[in-house]
């Protein structure tokens, strides 16, 4: 058993791209043990940001040599035909065997399959596996019509054992040597395959993600302890720097707590993502005058490197208090005529349209007085320095300048908010008032886009509508509004069902309900979110019961049988022409069966336990009766049944196990 | 301590001998070094090129009347084209940092992914900002595509900010504190420049004649297009030699300028932006395919007296 690493060596990879390329490379290589039939397992998959590694053990030498029997032709051919493909196959004649089937007697011959040395199958392999990694931008840097990767290749370590997998790619020799960080390794270092992560340690890389994630993890705290200041935490930026570094090591840096003046999110925003510096708290939850830089170096042991990275801190904390002073100098309200000068669309005209619709339909949809100002002074601060320099602070900015401002917190927290959700995973605006001004935003934003036809087509969304769209279902399904999406629509056939696609989305893809539950409830009635959401919370808690799922498949049964017959559902039920009693007990429990007050699961459990008079009811009634008058009667039961139970959920389209 | 004048003569010497031609900077106004005709039309084509220059960039939206110490109306790139890219490429711009003085044992070097795209010549690569202690110092590029041509060789762009580089070096915090040469510091020799034309700039540039100035050099920029095209195949090889392809370059490069300046006026709306830029790209990019022809060699002569 043999082990093999292989190690594609890169300029610096993007650090979103390596977890991804890791899983894949993982995936190309267990299906190139399987496709060729080799034993042996990866072991391990990692990445740095020059270089994607991966171990597999317990490989064979080769595959094993095998049999093969080739068929020839039927004997009855005669002897021509043996000698034919006794050449073609390049034996004696004497050497074929006959073949008895059902069929008859054939000429054939047992064939042996060397196995192949599974260096050569990996050689052979490999530059096509290295190359189909799947980038999200790939590259060519050999001139034109050459292997792409995601940056320039520059080495390949390939060992299988201890010898080199010797193959070619995008110009690269595989060889056994490899490289350590860029300033404090060495380079061209001869790889021993099994002492591979230790030599990339002494030579200032940490190979694998996790090794480097605990290393700035445990930096951080070491760095933080004693001194009463604790970190504000951000996953995504541990991420980034874990893949942006071979060699992590976290630094404190500080800044003259005169900035602190400023607001927490413009200063938060400058560390995080314009110098993916980690924020500081104090015990109290209030910011720190400090930050946290993670380098790409051993140390700074003369503090050279936090006394840059301070000085371009201040810079920028400068900027932005130049900004904040500068933008003071004129109030949002004073700058609602400025939004004139700002295009909102090009065929929908400027800001100031936008906000003038944007504060007539938060009015229509109940606005007050606090919600209407919060839509007029919500895009002011797109005219304001500070958004200017920090887009990402939208919304934010001109809800901290309302505060400034003496407008009321209502408002401000309002214009703050009314943005959210900015994702799928974002919440949505704390106060009503800024769920109505928010809703209002995108509503416009939909309707006025859909109606010049601005309409997101595949993968094209260039105006971000669907994510416009996922806002509104998710303020509606999740706030205190009671807006029915129908108000938002007007009327619009595409636009209702663009918003019918996101409300499905919505409740399978974020709130998790399998998909013949939402469209079972959606079936009747997707407009009202909070209903659609009550009534998915109830079939999916009364599903599990031993009555519900043979209930729907009744239902659908039901279904069937009235489309067959046409069924226009005009008559009524006239109690004389019950001739059966399995029909009767049916008419009767349905006519006593009340669901009024009843919430939505107890009126789920009340309708399912109508299933063993259901089953009785097929079991003992033909609804196909030879009179006419019988048969419409039980039809018109069956109808009533189907559209007195099934408001909650149309339950024909539950999928029955 | 290295002047800024220093830190330019470091940097050019460590690339000329490293086989640079040191080009001067280009004379009309630009907004990048990629935009100098040494970059955006020596890229294309096959024959191998390695040139550095520094080239003062203008860009008239970004001007604060000298009164904001990181930003500047006009700005220094000292640009570097690689053409083709070394292999050891980043080795050798890490070697640039050492030569001016910064020993990269003692600071934090990242390469940070950062793709480039100009939608006003039709190109774009990819490529990192290069990160010294959190600052940004030098735009680091693998060229694909320009004028709309994807590119026989690729080159690598480097373009160091020099003002950046040179306020890190010196330790200064504003800009205008970096000492150029013994004595005179960067306020000295640029304030006044920033000053006015900033002013200039977002205040007292004629937007009619702006508009003109685009428009005619527009003309002129397509005129050229047009005449190239009539060329063919009994054009004599002098005659589409001395074509003036670049005549035509510095026309696109003039309307660029007077997009750039329009756009400080606020004169472009965000909606006809799209438009202008459009008109600036289609002249780039025909500009492109004329230079990349003409470096062609000329088609064979016909085989007239060849026997049969």
């Amino acid at each position: 058993m043999a082990n093999f690493l292989l190690e594609i060596g890169s300029e610096e990879i993007p650090d979103w791209m390596l977890a991804p390329a890791v899983e894949h490379l993982q995936t190309a290589f267990t299906k190139l043990l399987a496709d060729h039939k080799l034993k042996g397992k990866v072991e391990w998959a990692d990445a740095t940001p020059r270089r994607l590694a991966i171990w597999l053990t317990g490989l064979p030498q080769g595959q094993n040599n095998s049999v093969e029997v080739l068929t020839g032709p039927p004997k009855s051919a005669g002897d021509g035909a043996a000698v034919g493909f006794a050449k073609k196959n390049g034996i004696a004649v004497d050497q074929l065997e006959t073949l008895t089937t059902p069929k008859g007697e054939y000429f054939s011959f047992k064939r042996r399959v060397a196995g192949r040395a599974t260096t050569s199958i990996f050689a052979d392999a490999l530059p096509a596996l290295i190359l189909g990694i799947p980038w999200p931008k790939s590259m060519y840097w050999l001139g034109k019509g050459t292997p792409r990767f995601i940056r320039p290749l520059r080495w390949i370590c390939a060992l299988f054992g201890a010898g080199i997998v010797e193959f070619e790619v995008a110009g690269v020799k595989s060889s056994n040597r490899t490289h350590g960080h860029r300033k404090f390794g060495k380079k061209n270092i001869r790889v021993s395959a099994v002492r591979y992560a230790a030599q990339l340690e002494a030579n200032f890389v940490i190979v694998q993600a996790a090794g480097r994630r605990k290393r700035i993890e445990d930096g951080i705290a070491a760095l933080l302890e004693g001194k009463g200041l604790r970190l504000k935490a951000d996953a995504g930026l541990l991420d980034t720097l874990t893949y942006l570094t071979e060699w992590p090591t976290p630094i404190l840096g500080s800044f003259d707590p005169a900035y602190l003046a400023l607001p927490a999110e413009v200063l938060i925003t400058v560390m995080r993502h314009h110098q993916k510096y980690f924020s500081v708290l104090k015990e109290d939850g209030s910011l720190a005058p400090h930050f946290i830089a993670v380098l790409n170096t051993p140390g700074d042991p003369d503090g050279l490197i936090a006394s840059g990275n301070e000085r371009v801190l201040r810079a920028r904390f400068n900027d932005a208090r130049f900004f904040w002073g500068v933008d003071q100098q004129k109030k949002l309200a004073d700058r609602v005529e400025d939004l004139k000068a700002v295009t909102f669309q090009r065929e929908l005209g400027s800001y100031f349209l936008k906000t003038e619709r944007n504060v007539a339909l938060t009015r229509e949809l109940g606005g007050d007085a606090h919600a209407q100002r919060a839509a007029l002074l919500a895009k002011c601060d797109l005219t304001c320095e500070m958004v200017k320099e920090f887009t990402e602070l939208q919304g934010v900015i001109g809800g901290l300048y309302c505060r400034a401002q003496g407008e009321t917190s209502e408002v401000a927290q309002a214009v703050y908010d009314h943005y959210k959700p900015v994702s799928m995973e974002d919440s949505i605006p704390s106060t009503r008032t800024g769920q109505l001004v928010a809703l209002a935003d995108k509503a416009d934003t939909l309707k006025e886009c859909f109606r010049v036809g601005m309409i997101p087509s595949g993968s094209k969304d260039p105006f971000a509508l669907r994510r416009a769209a996922q806002g509104v279902v998710k303020i509606l399904a999740e706030g205190v509004l009671d807006v029915p999406l129908q108000n938002l629509i007007g009327g619009d056939a595409k636009l209702e069902e663009f918003y019918q696609d996101r409300v499905r989305h919505y409740f399978r893809e974020l709130r998790g309900f399998a998909y013949d539950e939402v469209n079972a409830v959606m079936a009747r009635g997707w407009t009202e979110l909070k209903s659609v959401g009550a009534r998915l919370e109830a079939v999916k808690a009364v599903r599990p019961t031993e009555n519900f799922e043979p209930l729907a498949a009744s239902f659908k049964r039901i279904q069937n049988i009235l489309d067959q017959a046409a069924f226009d559902g005009q008559s009524v039920i006239d109690p004389a022409l019950l001739q059966e009693p399995a029909e009767r007990d049916l008419h009767t429990a349905m006519k006593q069966l009340s669901l009024a007050g009843l919430d939505y699961p107890t009126a789920l459990i009340r309708i399912a336990a109508l299933r063993p008079l259901v089953d009785h009811f097929f079991d003992k009634v033909m609804v196909n009766a030879p009179d006419h008058a019988v048969r419409a009667n039980r039809l018109a039961l069956l109808f009533y049944l189907r559209s007195e139970f099934s408001r909650i959920a149309d339950f024909s389209e539950i999928i029955t196990s | 301590m290295d002047t800024f004048q220093d830190l330019v003569f470091k940097l050019k010497k460590y690339w000329s001998d490293r086989g640079c031609i040191l080009q001067e900077p280009f004379d009309a106004e630009v907004g990048a070094g990629t935009m100098a005709p040494e970059t955006f039309l020596r890229v294309l084509g096959p024959k191998p090129y390695r040139v550095a220059y520094v080239q003062p960039s203008r860009r008239p939206a970004d001007g604060r009347y000298g009164e904001n110490p990181n930003r500047l109306y006009k700005h220094h790139q000292l640009q570097v084209i690689l053409k083709p890219t070394p292999a050891d490429v980043i080795d050798q711009y890490l070697g640039s940092l050492e030569a001016i003085g910064i020993d990269l044992s003692k600071h934090d070097i990242k390469f940070e992914e950062d793709n480039w795209e100009s939608p006003t010549l039709g190109a774009w690569g990819v490529g990192w900002q290069v990160m010294l202690d959190g600052l940004e110092i030098t735009q680091f590029t693998y060229f694909q595509q320009c004028g709309g041509i994807d590119l026989e060789l690729v080159p690598a762009e480097l373009t160091y900010g020099l003002e950046r580089i040179a306020a890190f070096l010196q330790g200064v915090e504003s800009i205008y504190e970096i000492e150029w040469a013994p004595g005179f510091t960067y306020a000295d020799v640029r304030l006044a420049d920033e000053q006015q034309l900033s002013v200039y700039n977002f205040e007292m540039a004629d937007v009619a004649s702006l508009w003109q100035t685009f428009e005619i050099n527009e003309r002129e920029a397509q005129r050229f297009v047009h005449l190239w095209a009539k060329l063919d195949q009994d054009t004599p090889a002098l005659e589409r030699a001395r074509f003036p392809v670049l005549g035509a370059y510095e026309h696109v490069l003039k309307c660029s300028h007077s997009f750039n300046m329009l756009d400080a006026r606020g004169a472009i709306s965000v909606t006809e932006r799209v438009g202008v830029i459009g008109r600036v790209r289609k002249l780039a990019v025909g500009v492109a395919h004329m230079w990349a022809a003409q470096q062609q060699p000329p088609p064979p002569a016909a085989t007239a007296t060849e026997a049969a």
